[in-house]
């Protein structure tokens, strides 16, 4: 009988929440734990359907536990198309709505509340399911084991779901503890920190039953990943509820301990979920798809090490000329320079794998895609040192320059690896000799690439315009502008943002379209690429 | 301020030597020659087959 | 035999390779963060910074619900343009007992660490209900609706004691008068003399123009007025702190 537990277990989660809701102590944990319980009701009903009363030896035989564990990767390739749309979409509505304050609808809707829903459906909705899903493809590949722990694997994808409609669904409700990317109050986390020690045994027992004597260099990155964010995500969510069937919770610390503390996780949210993690895709499908292993296996040995240490020290660039003391804001200029060089040279690793293939950034659009993800890597990691020098800072600090720096980033270096990563992947989870349409892939480049280029640029102008109407003084020595007029300036460059936000959503929405036709086993009747060899998706 | 003064003065000196000392003995160690034949072994791990 | 060697020597790599990983990143954490809680100079000896009344608490509790932080900073930084604007740079000890932060990282609005005292109470209600009427180059969205909501009484003693939790310094006396502290704030007529000795510079009265019903309007208007009020600047050389 399969599956009978894990029904049992949901129920009893349902159960759990509807009491959690009759003795709620607020208007928002009762309201939480019905959306809650709406959940597990649902999954529980679903799972009923799905238990099989067949003789346990029948069931497993028809299961083949020798093979890759790939059916969770499927549905975290199909979780990653989707919540990225989700992503990018509330990302739109929230430019537009500062543009265009009336799209704002109290309360739920208001941009407060919204934009939480932004930078967590993108980070840890897309991103994390294309790192969870990307880690266990890579992982077992490249140990030639199978997923360790069974079914851990699904309970790892399930359970990170169910964080994430909690997490969402709180945003809306008005659920958040006010820190940025770490806003999902004490019970997520608890939740959370369940389903990503999950994860951990999964990954490092896999890494552990390999057949593979050595631990190839992506897996370094996977592991410091889940590592250093369980670390990052335990402290910074230190806190106090103040009651068990509450949603409010009081952090540990308070005012500067506890603005470094959350810049801490911030910036290494940052440099671990973003960099480390994405890193190890890059190591990975970059060479598959060139067919070609990477430049240097030992630069990247370095590469690892310096780029773990450096990036935990960067978190106090995000306080320049604050109430922190100035050794602490020293000390964070200092590595966050000194982050230049690993990070460059991870982008040079990545770079100069294509040596001796460079042809292929012509013919093969996914090559084109992950070799500008590396180039926007390279952008972002030079912009972020230069703007933690104190004195770049004190002019880009709190303005929008800030908010392009890490679109340039999040779009164009963890965006299209990712796309990049998605593309590789689906034919070869689905047995698709190739992809829907290639030539959809190359629309997709140059929407997102223009997208990108055009809300960097236009948030770069206005970033960089509003902090100088901010410190701009007359002849008499009076301040010029009122801040009311230096929103006012703002205008354009929002209408702008939004106009670049919705070419690289356009562009994944045509991404959705060919993974969808891909998956049904459609092929575009299409010309190939010019100066692509005929079969160009099975490369080896 | 004693004791800030004091860290302030070892980060600035020892602890900054010993962390650039650290540095080169790693890369030392992961480039010495011995290590050439084992990176290329591992570097092919993704393109066998799969 | 060889076997079991073999694979105990693959799982220390693995082992180690996990353990040495979290070494490396703790270190950059351990190094800045830890002397913060040390360091007697981290955090200034100033007057009057008080923990907050339970009426402010619980428009704080607002504040940090709608996300006011994700567009509005409570943290001016030390040039001349900020000061001017905005008033005195903040200092660490004004933000001893604010569990969490609200320092911020992006002004799509203005600074407010010391935008009490600067409006009226009117003027803070009309621009929550309407921001445009009052400043129309605003963006910032309606809030309209924390006027006809009211705002949770009962609970707020607890949501002092977890505060005492993690180190506010409550009193039990503060515990105790919380509930009626809190609605004695927002009401003209009541006797306001315990709220006054238990927290000093506490704005007092009607703060939504509803004397009748106590809202959430009232707790974060009440919130607002307060910010950046309790340490005296007057014998403080602005420009002495400059970068």
């Amino acid at each position: 009988m399969k599956y009978v537990t894990e029904t049992i277990v949901l129920a009893v989660g349902a159960f759990i929440a509807l009491l959690g809701a009759a003795f709620a102590q607020d208007r928002l944990f009762e309201a939480h734990m019905w959306v809650l319980f709406f959940v597990l009701l649902a999954s529980t009903l679903f799972m009923i359907r799905r238990i099989s009363f067949a003789p346990v030896i029948a069931s497993r035989s028809s299961e083949h536990d020798d093979g890759y564990f790939d059916e969770v990767i499927r549905y975290g390739v199909i979780a990653t198309v989707f919540w990225g749309v989700v992503g990018f979409l509330v990302g739109v509505v929230v430019a537009a709505q500062l543009a265009f304050p009336d799209l704002n609808i109290e309360p739920w809707l208001n941009f407060g509340r919204v934009r939480p829903l932004h930078t967590s459906a993108v980070i840890f909705a897309f991103c994390g399911n294309a790192l969870i899903a990307t880690s266990f493809y890579v992982v077992q590949r490249t140990s030639r084991a199978r997923l360790f722990g069974g079914n851990l694997g699904w309970f790892v994808f399930w359970g990170y779901q169910l964080f994430i409609v909690m997490a969402a669904t709180g945003y809306l409700l008005g659920i958040t503890q006010g820190r940025e990317y770490a806003e999902p109050e004490w019970y997520v986390d608890i939740w959370l920190t369940v389903v990503w020690v999950a994860y951990l045994i999964a990954f490092l027992g896999t890494i552990l039953t390999r057949k593979e004597p050595h631990i190839y260099v992506a897996n370094w990155f996977f592991l410091a990943f889940i590592v250093t964010v369980a670390m990052l995500h335990i402290v910074n969510n230190l806190a106090v509820p103040v009651s068990f069937l509450g949603v409010k919770s009081y952090s540990a610390f308070s005012g500067v301990q506890d603005a470094l503390t959350q810049w801490w996780y911030g910036h290494n949210a940052v440099g671990f979920f973003l960099t480390a993690g994405f890193l190890g895709m890059m190591y990975y499908f970059v060479p598959k798809q060139v067919n070609r292993p990477v430049y240097s296996y030992r630069l990247s040995i370095i590469h690892f090490w310096a780029l773990i240490f450096m990036y935990i020290w960067a978190g106090p660039h995000h306080l320049h000329y604050t109430a922190l003391p100035d050794w602490a804001q020293t000390l964070g200029m200092v590595f966050s320079i000194m982050l230049w060089m690993p990070s460059w040279g991870g982008m040079i690793n990545g770079l100069m794998t294509l040596q001796g293939a460079w042809d292929k950034i012509r013919t093969d659009p996914i090559v084109r895609m992950m070799v500008m993800a590396i180039a926007f890597y390279g952008m972002a990691t030079f912009e972020g040192p230069m703007m933690s020098i104190k004195s770049v800072n004190s002019l880009s600090h709190y303005t929008d320059w800030t908010i392009g720096h890490v679109h340039s980033g999040a779009l164009g270096w963890n965006g299209l690896i990712t796309f990049g990563a998605v593309y590789f992947l689906v034919p070869k989870l689905w047995n698709r000799e190739r992809l829907y349409s290639i030539r959809m892939v190359n629309w997709h480049f140059w929407l997102a690439t223009l997208g990108i280029v055009i809300y960097a640029a236009v948030m770069w102008v206005a970033g960089i315009q509003q902090g100088l109407m901010w410190r701009e003084y007359d002849e008499q020595g009076f301040l010029v502008y009122s801040f009311a007029e230096t929103i006012a300036a703002m205008f354009p460059y929002y209408v702008l943002r939004a106009v670049g936000g919705g070419l690289f959503l356009l562009g994944a929405l045509i991404m959705a379209y060919n993974v969808t036709m891909t998956i049904l086993g459609y092929q575009r009747d299409e010309a190939p690429i010019p100066g692509a060899t005929p079969a160009l998706q099975p490369a080896e | 301020m004693e004791t800030y003064t004091a860290m302030r003065h070892f980060a600035d000196s020892w602890a900054l030597l010993a962390m650039t000392l650290f540095f080169l003995a790693v890369v030392a160690f992961v480039f010495r020659p011995g290590a050439r034949k084992a990176a290329e072994r591992a570097a092919e791990i993704p393109l066998k087959e799969d | 035999m060889s076997i079991l060697d073999k694979h105990a020597i693959l799982e220390r790599n693995a082992t180690l390779l996990l353990v040495g990983s979290l070494l490396v990143v703790s270190i950059g954490g351990i190094v800045e963060i830890a002397p913060l809680f040390y360091l007697e100079n981290t955090i200034e000896k100033v007057e009057g910074v008080r923990p907050y009344s339970p009426l402010e608490l619980a428009g704080r509790g607002i504040y940090v619900r709608e996300g006011c932080y994700t567009c509005h900073s409570q943290m001016i930084r030390p040039f001349r343009d900020e000061v001017e604007r905005y008033g005195h740079y903040s200092l660490a000890a004004e933000s001893m007992y604010d569990h969490p932060f609200q320092w911020g990282s992006k002004r799509t609005g203005p600074d407010l660490a010391r935008v009490g005292d600067r409006y009226s109470n009117e003027w803070h209600v009309q621009h929550l209900i309407e921001p445009r009427s009052v400043v129309p180059e605003s963006v910032m969205p309606s809030y309209a609706f924390l006027k006809e909501t009211p705002i949770e009484v009962k609970t707020i003693s607890m949501h002092l004691s977890a505060n005492r939790a993690v180190g506010v310094p409550y009193t039990d006396e503060m515990l105790e008068n919380a509930v009626a502290d809190m609605k004695a704030q927002a009401d003209p007529n009541a006797d306001t003399s315990g709220i006054e000795a238990r927290y000093p510079k506490a704005k007092l009265g009607d703060f939504d123009g509803n004397p009748a019903k106590l809202t959430e309007m009232d707790a974060l208007v009440a919130y607002l007025q307060m910010l950046g009020t309790l340490v005296d600047f007057s014998t403080y050389d602005d420009a002495a702190g400059y970068r």
